[in-house]
């Protein structure tokens, strides 16, 4: 199915010579800046996008990325610079503009009306209109099967897309980017949430996207699968650009050296594990939908990983751990004591505490000062007869963020203002604030920028020194690696296998987590 | 390569640095608050009433003029705790008419005052658990839910009563409504004084009140927080419940009868109170000094009103426009000054 | 695709509702003679009319509580005008009336959608502004049946075909909301902006601009249904129609229009205001007194949505099952 025509491969020497990719650009930003209150999001970035060819933005978090496809989609408005399409200066005052000048963006939000048939998520927005000027839905279902055809999807248009699966939505949303005949498709992250065998597929969509001759910005965080698709990168740090080029002749450590503007490599803590007592025995928990037959058991000052696909129930069963669904089965023990644990309430009390992965959702309540989310699970330890001491509250957020090395203008700031590091560090510290046995930290540096990730990383660490018992959930094969002394593999809501000392290899955890026992045929 | 790479040095990071408490005092915060511009309005109203008619200014006639909000506030208080954590009860005023037909037909079988004064309090009680395990115990929409029990209780009340209209009340039980505890200073307005201060210290002061304003923000975080957040919020609905009981009382002892009618409309004006005492119509802030001042002013514009011959519902068009404009005035100044509202 | 046994909201209702007329009948088969039948629906078009244009709201996670009061206030300035001018021919004071219905519902769409002011806030305001309105231009005075031209009172009731002018107006209001809704961009936008307000924007729609196009649909409804009613029933003062709107979200509600928005069809909404309008007429049939009317369409609302949240409710992710599927 990878029907690229060889000019349009990037050929192997010679690079300024090649044709392909001497052609001019479809879109190209120039001298982009957009400020928010408070923040400069962008200062005079610059950006082209060549037909039938990748470029790859790169970027920690709060580098621009999101604001740039903002603006290139029409939702926000530069505030200087131009938006040249074929050489003229134009305008997307609207998303609708946007779309009409060919450019579409691809993420986890671009279509999910549940309501909607899928034929109708596809055209949204440009369905083909009869005579009267109403919705022809004979020509929408026909269209929306011969590109559903084209893409290879088999999805029946008129379901209710709330009738379809996760790789399904991702389809459907592919077959609009295709709709509105686009020529400049923006992916952004297309394989956060998807399988193995998904992001494959998506692999080769880009390809014959490109085959197609269109310009595709993608935008990812992982390296392995930037130097997979693109043909060239660009790289913003702090709302600027600083560099872009072809991907022939950079490697990762240059990449990464322009992101964060000096040299790192991924550098885990090194630690002697000085286990002690068996704090946590989990035997046989099971949900009825979502995990079944969990055992497992957990020592003082160890960090065990957890490792999984998305989907194999790893969060689901933490949250279960945490007391946010009910099991169906099992029997924790706590010190060797049987606990039972119904409410988060009580895996407080227990000593059980859980950082969430959906930080924004789960973790942090935006609109409070940071000091109140610190003192929020040890409101009791703050009150007296229930009357809150303020004087506690601050001193206790004072202790804690201090020890994260919290980066904030003070205490009574609203956490919603602080960066996505500091938001976790913020929460990390209201659990430490308890005073836990155990502490879940769920995908705890996903979406952090560099240097905040380093800093949970040495925090984690130190806090297993000190004897608490640390459960790491995390899809990053370095990260668990690096940090856990002993992991556990899940698939489809089951224990696939646990691995410690020699056995820590990334082989091993990808072939658990993906079911593959030998070589397939 | 096109690289127009610029290394910058990054800046070591000083381990542990110390993050100030505040940034702005207190009395910084409390001068450029909503509750501080309300106050000004309240001034400028008082001001007005008092130079347009001669008569504003008498104790008694104050006194009376308290009566226009009392009953109300009483239950905006809870309403504004119910508000800030992201729920809403518009069954309130038909609370009041179940709870007074209650009494009324507690009255026909010859219950004293104190019985009266019970019974009145308990259906509030009961409705708010209505309401409450409605809400959280079957995780439905508060606002469908109490459309649907503002039919449901008033529609017991026009049951039990049709077109007929309890009275008898005993003599002792008209003194909740019409009584005075010292000079001109009623049962009702001191009442409010006294549930102010509770209020505020329940809402600013502890725990419960925390947990209201993080489950405001954010329900499903305060939930991870190990905060009883159905709990709290079936306790809140228990509360409006019970303000809406106690109100009740008032308002028929003061009425002296009841009617299914009664208090009909009154959860309008009780959302208008909370919304123009600053509460976020979406949850997560608000203060009950606000409510307080927003009481205060309505009470007086109501006053005022009545003193110059204006009909009752040219004041609730004057109410409605209050309720818009107290929003959406914020949002055009915005629009108008971005530079200022951005601090 | 399992999901095609599950039975939609839409036939559970007409079934619970043909159950309840087979009640009625078996005690008072009068009630479900064809003549009597086309009185309950002629009697409940306004609630039909009404329901529709507070479907479209819904769907956008909007709520209008201000349709009872936009009635009474064009039904009060058509009046007005009928006495003023009673020569003044039907078609222009339709159109009056639905204009003015549309200029109401463009300031609640306007300062939901320029202030970005909650709905329930503005139309709560908007609510009591409009019928105070009332109040002002009419001095508190009625308008009684003498006051009014005949012509004006006649036109609902004449009848076409066997059924009155207003029947026909809310037959064709529900054909007119239904190509609206399930074959216009706006109608699909309704339930795109109610799903997911963010995909929305992606997918170049303006939600501000669509939830103003429901309070606008909603306004001209209530605009027509108001100079109907007046005519109706041949009277205008300040509460006419008072606290109308909750049985016109009632019969939302009942017919499965999710409040949170983004989910709901024409037909639910005219089975939830029918099945209001059944209820409404049988009871004096079955000798229940009328005072039971608002307890009973309270409990039908509380058990609707009951329902629907239960029947809802997100099935997870389901795991497992995945799992031995695989096996």
């Amino acid at each position: 199915m990878l029907a690229k025509s060889p000019e349009k491969e990037p050929a192997a020497g010679g690079v300024r010579a090649d044709a392909a990719l001497e052609t001019r650009a479809v879109l190209s930003l120039a001298g982009i800046t957009k400020s928010f209150p408070g923040v400069k999001a962008l200062s005079g970035v610059a950006l082209d996008l060549y037909p039938g060819q990748v470029t790859a933005l790169i970027g920690e978090n709060g580098a621009g990325k999101s604001t740039i496809v903002k603006i290139l989609t029409g939702i926000y408005q530069p505030d200087e610079g131009e938006i040249r399409v074929d050489g003229e200066t134009v305008q997307f005052p609207t998303a609708e503009a946007a779309a009409r000048y060919g450019v579409t963006a691809i993420h986890q939000e671009t279509v999910l009306f549940e309501e909607l048939t899928v034929a109708e998520n596809i055209f949204i927005g440009h369905a083909p209109k009869t005579r009267f000027g109403l919705i022809d839905r004979k020509q929408m279902l026909r269209s929306a099967r011969s590109l559903l055809e084209r893409i290879g999807a088999k999805i029946d248009p008129s379901v209710p897309l709330k009738d379809l699966g996760i790789a399904n939505r991702h389809l459907v949303a592919i077959a609009r980017a295709l709709s509105i005949d686009a020529r400049v498709v923006i992916m952004d992250e297309p394989t956060a949430s998807l399988s193995h065998k998904e992001i494959e597929e998506t692999y080769e969509l880009v390809d014959r996207l490109k085959a197609e001759g269109k310009a595709i910005l993608f935008i990812s965080h992982k390296f392995d699968e930037i130097f997979r698709v693109a043909d060239r990168y660009t790289v913003f740090r702090d709302g600027e650009l600083v560099g872009s080029g072809l991907m022939q002749g950079v490697d990762e450590g240059q990449l990464v050296k322009l992101m964060v503007g000096r040299p790192v490599d991924q550098v885990f803590p090194k630690r002697t594990p000085n286990l002690g007592d068996e704090v946590l025995k989990v035997a046989g928990y099971a949900h009825p939908s979502e995990f079944e037959d969990i055992n497992f058991s957990l020592r003082s000052g160890e960090i065990l990983g957890f490792y999984g696909l998305v989907g194999a129930g790893r969060s689901e069963f933490m949250q279960a751990l945490f007391g946010i669904t009910k099991p169906s089965k099992g029997a924790i023990r706590i010190d060797g004591e049987i606990a039972v644990i119904r409410t988060p309430n009580e895996a407080i009390g227990k000593g059980i505490v859980y950082v969430p992965e959906d930080r924004g959702k789960q973790g942090a309540v935006k609109g409070l000062p940071i000091f109140q989310n610190v003192t929020l699970p040890s409101l009791g330890q703050v009150s007296s007869r229930g009357f809150l001491k303020m004087a506690e509250e601050f001193k206790l957020a004072r202790d804690y963020t201090q020890r994260l090395d919290l980066r904030a203008a003070a205490l009574d700031q609203d956490i919603g203002e602080l960066s996505g590091g500091n938001q976790q560090k913020v929460i990390i510290a209201k659990w430490l604030a308890t005073k836990p046995r155990v502490i879940i930290l769920d995908e705890p540096t996903k979406g952090i920028d560099i240097g905040s990730k380093a800093a949970v990383h040495d925090f984690m660490a130190e806090l297993a020194g000190e004897g608490l018992a640390v459960i790491l959930v995390s899809s990053e094969i370095p990260e668990v690696l690096g940090m856990s002394d002993r992991v556990i593999v899940m698939r489809e809501g089951r224990i696939a296998a646990e691995f410690e000392g020699e056995g820590l290899t990334p082989e091993n955890l990808v072939r658990a987590a993906a079911g593959i026992e030998e070589a397939r045929p | 390569m096109t690289s127009v790479a610029q290394t910058q040095a990054s800046d070591q990071i000083p381990q542990g640095r110390q993050i100030p408490d505040r940034l702005r005092t207190p009395m910084q915060r409390a001068l450029a608050s909503w509750e501080t511009l309300l106050l000004v309005v309240f001034a400028l109203v008082f001001c007005i009433n008092s130079f347009a008619s001669p008569y504003f200014l008498d104790p008694w006639n104050l006194s009376d003029a308290t009566f226009n909000f009392t009953e109300k506030a009483m239950i905006a208080f809870a309403m504004a705790l119910l508000i800030i954590s992201g729920e809403i009860d518009l069954s309130v005023a038909s609370i009041i008419a179940l709870a007074s037909t209650a009494m009324g037909l507690a009255v026909q079988m010859g219950a004293d005052t104190p019985a009266l004064v019970g019974i009145g309090l308990l259906t509030g009680l009961l409705c708010g658990a209505v309401n409450g395990a409605l809400i959280t115990g079957l995780g439905l929409p508060s606002i469908v839910v109490t459309i649907g029990t503002m039919s449901l209780f008033r529609g017991i009340s026009y049951i039990v009563l049709g077109d007929k209209a309890f009275t008898g009340y005993p003599d002792s039980f008209s003194w909740f409504g019409q009584g005075y505890v010292w000079w001109v200073f009623s049962f009702e307005l001191v009442l409010f004084c006294l549930l102010a201060v509770a209020f505020g210290i329940l809402l600013h002061a502890t725990a419960f009140g925390r947990s209201v304003y993080a489950i405001g923000n954010n329900d499903v975080a305060a939930l991870f927080s190990g905060i009883r957040v159905p709990r709290i919020k079936f306790g809140l609905f228990l509360l409006t419940g019970l303000m809406s009981g106690l109100a009740a009382v008032c308002l028929t002892s003061r009425l002296g009868a009841t009617r299914p009618s009664i208090a009909s409309g009154m959860e309008l004006e009780v959302v208008t109170m909370v919304v123009l005492g600053g509460v976020n119509i979406l949850g997560g802030s608000g203060s009950i000094a606000g409510v307080v001042i927003a009481a205060l002013v309505m009470g007086l514009v109501t006053f005022g009103f009545g003193l110059l011959n204006v009909p009752g519902i040219v004041m609730s068009i004057f109410i409605g426009i209050l309720l818009i404009a107290v929003i959406a005035l914020p949002r055009l100044a915005r629009r108008f000054f971005p530079r200022r509202a951005a601090s | 695709m399992s999901g095609r046994i599950h039975i939609s909201r839409e036939v559970v209702l007409g079934g619970a509702m043909l159950v309840l007329l087979g009640l009625i009948a078996t005690r008072f088969p009068a009630f479900v003679e064809p003549g009597n039948l086309a009185n309950v629906f002629n009697d409940t078009a306004p609630l039909i009319i009404l329901a529709l244009g507070q479907m479209a709201v819904i769907l956008t996670r909007c709520i209008d509580l201000s349709v009872a009061a936009n009635l009474a206030l064009t039904g009060m300035v058509a009046a007005m005008i009928n006495t003023a001018m009673p020569d003044l021919p039907i078609p222009l004071i339709l159109l009056v009336a639905v204009s003015l219905g549309v200029a109401m519902g463009l300031v609640n769409g306007l300062l939901v959608w320029r202030l970005s002011i909650p709905p329930i806030v503005v139309t709560l305001g908007t609510m009591t502004i409009y019928r105070g309105i009332i109040f002002l231009i009419s001095d508190g005075r009625w308008i009684n049946a003498h006051q009014m031209s005949d012509s004006f009172k006649a036109f609902p009731r004449q009848v076409l075909l066997g059924l009155p002018v207003l029947s026909w107006i809310g037959i064709l209001a529900v054909i007119a909301i239904f190509i609206l809704i399930t074959r216009t961009p706006l109608g699909r936008a309704f339930y795109a902006v109610g799903g997911n307000p963010n995909a929305a924007q992606y997918a170049g729609i303006n939600s501000g601009f669509t939830q103003c196009a429901a309070f606008v649909l909603s306004g001209a409804l209530a605009g027509l249904t108001g100079y109907l009613w007046v005519a109706r029933y041949a009277v205008a003062y300040v509460d006419i129609a008072g606290g109308f709107e909750l049985d016109v979200v009632a019969a939302c509600v009942i017919g499965g229009i999710s409040i949170a928005g983004g989910a709901g069809s024409v037909a639910g909404a005219v089975l939830g205001a029918l099945f209001l309008g059944i209820i409404k007429n049988a009871l004096p049939v079955i000798n229940i007194s009328p005072f039971w009317q608002l307890a009973i369409s309270g409990s039908a609302i509380l058990i609707a949505v009951a329902v629907n949240v239960t029947q809802n409710r997100p099935k997870g992710r389901v795991i497992l099952k995945k799992a031995e599927h695989a096996v």
